[in-house]
């Protein structure tokens, strides 16, 4: 359809709403059984209604067909005509995803996916035709319709209207309206009627005064009058009826065409003393008796006058929304897509008002831009103090705007449980705690394909059948756990089974097998579990569309470790497993490690940092001549000058006597030579490719406190680049088997 | 002066549709999401007509309309409801509530007008 631009800007919101509408809707159907409250059902059904309605309004009209089968299916089940069983619940899910999937089309002009359309309204007609808890009363409901006001059968209106306007001169209708008392109370406005009778045609009105009371007992507002009314001119019923449409069904109401008798139209005046007689009562009603006829009744409001007036309306696409974002669980991939955030008013508020707090401050402090004297000393430290404080508080509160709840991530969880422990004939109860913990919707973004890996597999390979569970005397049904929290300026989300954990002699074979470890190498516990992360791992005795086929788990560490954060897995054989992810609180702000290099200031990502010490010459050891590895305990890691990577003057050519820093990523340890470990603060990001090129190795750039420009070390992709020079003999060696694991599979 | 009409919806899209429609044709526009910020609404200052959706959360356009009758400034202010029901039973229930009519949806911005150029 065409809509209008302002039209299209209220549609998009349509989307929006939708997408919303489909996810609460989804996550009742999650919660519906048959034990479910009212509210649940009600809710699911209200989505569906406004989808629906909102569908039909904005021209979308096989959305809007379509989620009529599912809105009348679930009035059935609210209204307890049909059971809440599981396949009409699933249905209902399918329909949901359906109806996803249409509008995301819809919204890209794209075409609909007819046969599934079709094959789901199939289904769900099946249902709807299968008797229900009542079959009489369900085969006496109200087929499923749209059909508009015209379905509406008025009772008293009863009588004739089997004629349909007869064409020609002289047609028309014979009107009497015996309305009840309280049809002004009802504010059916008796004019408004006639006025828009006398639009179709020629109206004559007579009022009927036998009712009309002695004036002392005349209630003001009671409507006393009854009227005949003649219409000529081509009018059909239908139009008849809608006029009369909202008049109560008590009202008296008949409607006669005009016979052969009436063809000499008799024009009979309305007595005046009709108008004239109930004077107190509001019933100025019968005054606009006949009315001359407009030629042609203008349409009342062309589209265009409308587009033409669009300036004067300007809904902004709401960016800024009251209904905190938190509650409303708008999608967050689109907004990606669209590249804003909806934030809650409280952030916006808070921010003004540390911004006031800042003028304050300033203004104070520019008291002393004159001069400071010696008594002013205490004051102006005050005043700088403040503004410290005004300053961080500030950036904290800028940095809230771009902080969303992780429940954006955590929503998709119960849909995605449900469907898979379905698929796999398990039984799993899932438990989210701390949805309202917030992170960097960046972060937020990237961390959500990772973490639908690691829920695939903690039901995959984690939790058992019930079968199993019962027979090593666990309950029937599993437990995962998604939490995210706090800790120490990172937020940790974790994601526990209470399944069979790890089987540590089968990863071992397997990596052996796989040559991922030499089938001599010793491997503590965690080195053992943390196998699972390596690539081509896979421990799936069959390979099936679930757990896919071993390129996950690495791939989950790959990201994790972009987005500066890690992860570790811990686990209890026969108990279940832990996974942990560590990440930063956001990508903007960076906790970091000055070093020194030469005379150039670097950066580390502290969370990147394992260790740092000292290198004594006794520790090192050459191969190929080139690379120096370093021994750290049992393992020998790779070093990497800085001075020599980045081509520093005056940095140190020996190797001993500097500090090395111990980092970690994508499980992989190098040692970064340095001169000496400066202060440790937090850092403002800033990029490099935007204001320069990617620069290999770096991952951006910040402004120190005395305005140097510090370059922030990437640490994955230092390591990355490390290990693809094939120098190293540990990196050497993964490499070969990554190969051979990649030509296994 | 511009007449007031206070449109009731929980539904975003549809107060804006309304609205802009509304607006275009020269009326001032008050809205409310649901029936208690609706009975707020109205309360603060009296519209001349009210457009209320029928589900709603909190309280629906049916109780609404039943609230705002009872109110002395009400009482012969135009109500219309907003509904998909097509159904006899949901018209009544909004009838015996107080409604003065009803417009069904969808409805596209002609309808609309017209409808409301009816009542007020």
């Amino acid at each position: 359809m065409n809509l209008d631009p302002e039209m299209m800007e209220i549609a998009k919101v349509f989307f929006e709403e939708c997408k919303e509408g489909l996810d609460v809707m989804e996550s009742g159907l999650l919660n519906l059984d048959a034990s479910a409250d009212r509210e649940t059902i009600n809710t699911i059904f209200r989505a569906a209604h406004s989808i629906k309605g909102g569908a039909a309004t904005f021209g979308f009209a096989e959305v809007a067909n379509f989620t009529h089968g599912v809105e009348t299916l679930l009035d059935e089940m609210r209204n307890g005509k049909r059971a809440i069983t599981p396949e009409g619940t699933q249905v209902l899910l399918q329909g949901c995803d359906c109806l996803r999937e249409m509008m995301a089309a819809t919204e890209e002009g794209r075409a609909l996916d007819q046969a599934r359309i079709e094959a789901l309204n199939r289904e769900i007609g099946e249902i709807l035709a299968a008797p229900g808890v009542h079959a009489a009363a369900a085969a006496a409901s109200e087929p499923p319709s749209t059909a508009g006001p015209a379905a509406d059968e008025r009772a008293a209106a009863g009588a004739q209207a089997a004629a349909p306007a007869s064409a020609g001169v002289g047609a028309g209708w014979r009107i009497r309206f015996e309305p009840v008392p309280a049809l002004l109370k009802l504010r059916n406005e008796p004019t408004r009627m006639f006025a828009e009778l006398a639009r179709l045609g020629e109206l004559t009105v007579r009022a009927d005064l036998g009712a009309v009371p002695a004036l002392a007992d005349i209630d003001p507002e009671s409507c006393y009058l009854a009227w005949d009314l003649e219409l000529r001119g081509e009018v059909s019923k239908s139009a008849l009826d809608e006029i009369f449409d909202w008049v109560d069904p008590a009202c008296r109401l008949t409607f006669m065409p005009f016979g052969p008798q009436d063809a000499a139209p008799a024009v009979a005046a309305p007595p005046p003393a009709a108008i004239a007689a109930p004077a107190a009562a509001p019933v100025a009603a019968a005054t606009p008796a006949p009315r001359p006829v407009p030629a042609a009744p203008a349409p009342v409001a062309a589209p265009a006058q409308i587009a033409a007036r669009a300036p004067v309306v300007t809904p902004a696409p709401v960016a800024v929304s009251a209904p905190a974002a938190a509650a409303a669980p708008a999608a967050a991939k689109a907004s990606a897509e669209a590249g804003s955030i909806r934030v809650a008013t409280e952030k916006v508020d808070h921010m003004i008002n540390l911004v006031g707090e800042l003028v304050i401050t300033q203004s104070m402090l520019n008291r002393f831009a004159d001069g400071v004297e010696p008594e002013d000393l205490e004051r102006l430290r005050q005043g700088l103090a403040q503004l410290a404080r005004n300053t961080r508080d500030l950036q904290e509160s800028v940095m809230q705007v771009r902080m969303m709840p992780i429940s954006f991530a955590f929503n998709r969880f119960p849909r995605l449980v449900h469907d898979l422990s379905r698929k796999l004939g398990k039984k799993v109860d899932l438990r989210l705690t701390g949805e309202g913990t917030e992170l960097d919707k960046t972060v937020l973004e990237k961390i959500s394909d990772p973490l639908v890996h690691l829920v695939r597999n903690s039901l995959d390979h984690g939790i058992e059948t019930p079968e199993r569970r019962l027979a090593v005397g666990k309950p029937e049904s599993g437990l995962l756990e998604l939490a995210a929290f706090h800790e120490g300026g990172n937020i940790i989300i974790e994601v526990r089974d209470d399944g069979g954990g790890l089987n540590k002699a089968k990863i071992l074979a397997k990596a052996r097998d796989r040559g991922l470890v030499d089938p001599n190498q010793e491997l503590g516990e965690d080195q053992i579990h943390n196998l699972i992360f390596m690539p081509g791992f896979s421990t799936a005795d069959q390979i099936s569309d679930v757990s896919g086929r071993g390129v996950g788990m690495d791939v989950v560490r790959r990201n994790i470790n972009d987005l500066g954060g890690q992860v570790q897995i811990t686990s209890r054989e026969g108990h279940g497993s832990v996974i942990r992810i560590r990440l930063p609180l956001t990508l903007a702000i960076l906790d970091g490690q000055l070093v020194r290099v030469g005379s150039e200031t670097y950066v580390i990502s502290l969370l990147a940092i394992v260790e740092t010490i000292q290198v004594r010459k006794d520790q090192l050891s050459t191969i190929a001549g080139r690379t120096e590895l370093f021994r750290l305990r049992e393992e020998y890691i790779p070093v990497i000058k800085l001075h020599e990577m980045f081509d520093v003057s005056g940095g140190r050519q020996a190797t001993e006597d500097g500090l090395l820093v111990v980092v970690e990523a994508d499980g992989k340890r190098v040692g970064l030579l340095v001169n000496d470990l400066l202060a440790q603060q937090q850092v403002v990001v800033k990029s490099l490719e935007k204001n320069f090129r990617q620069v290999r190795g770096l991952a951006g750039a910040t402004i120190l406190g005395d305005g140097t420009v510090a370059l922030i070390i990437d640490v994955p992709g230092l390591i990355d680049r490390n290990s693809a020079d094939e120098l190293r003999a540990g990196a050497a060696r993964a490499a070969r088997s990554e190969r051979r694991a990649v030509r296994a599979a | 002066m511009a007449k007031t009409i206070l449109a009731v919806d929980d539904s975003v899209s549809m107060r804006q549709m309304v609205r802009y429609t509304l607006q275009g044709a020269g009326y001032t526009v008050v809205q409310a999401c649901d029936g208690v910020e609706a009975l707020e609404l109205a309360k603060e200052s009296r519209a001349d007509l009210v457009l209320t959706d029928v589900h709603m959360p909190r309280m629906d356009g049916i109780n609404l309309v039943r609230e705002l009758r009872a109110l002395p400034d009400y009482k012969f202010v135009p109500m219309l409801i907003l509904t998909t029901e097509s159904s006899q039973e949901k018209k009544v229930d909004g009838k015996r509530a107080g409604a003065t009519g009803w417009i069904v949806k969808p409805f596209n911005p002609e309808q609309l007008l017209s409808t409301i150029a009816k009542v007020i």
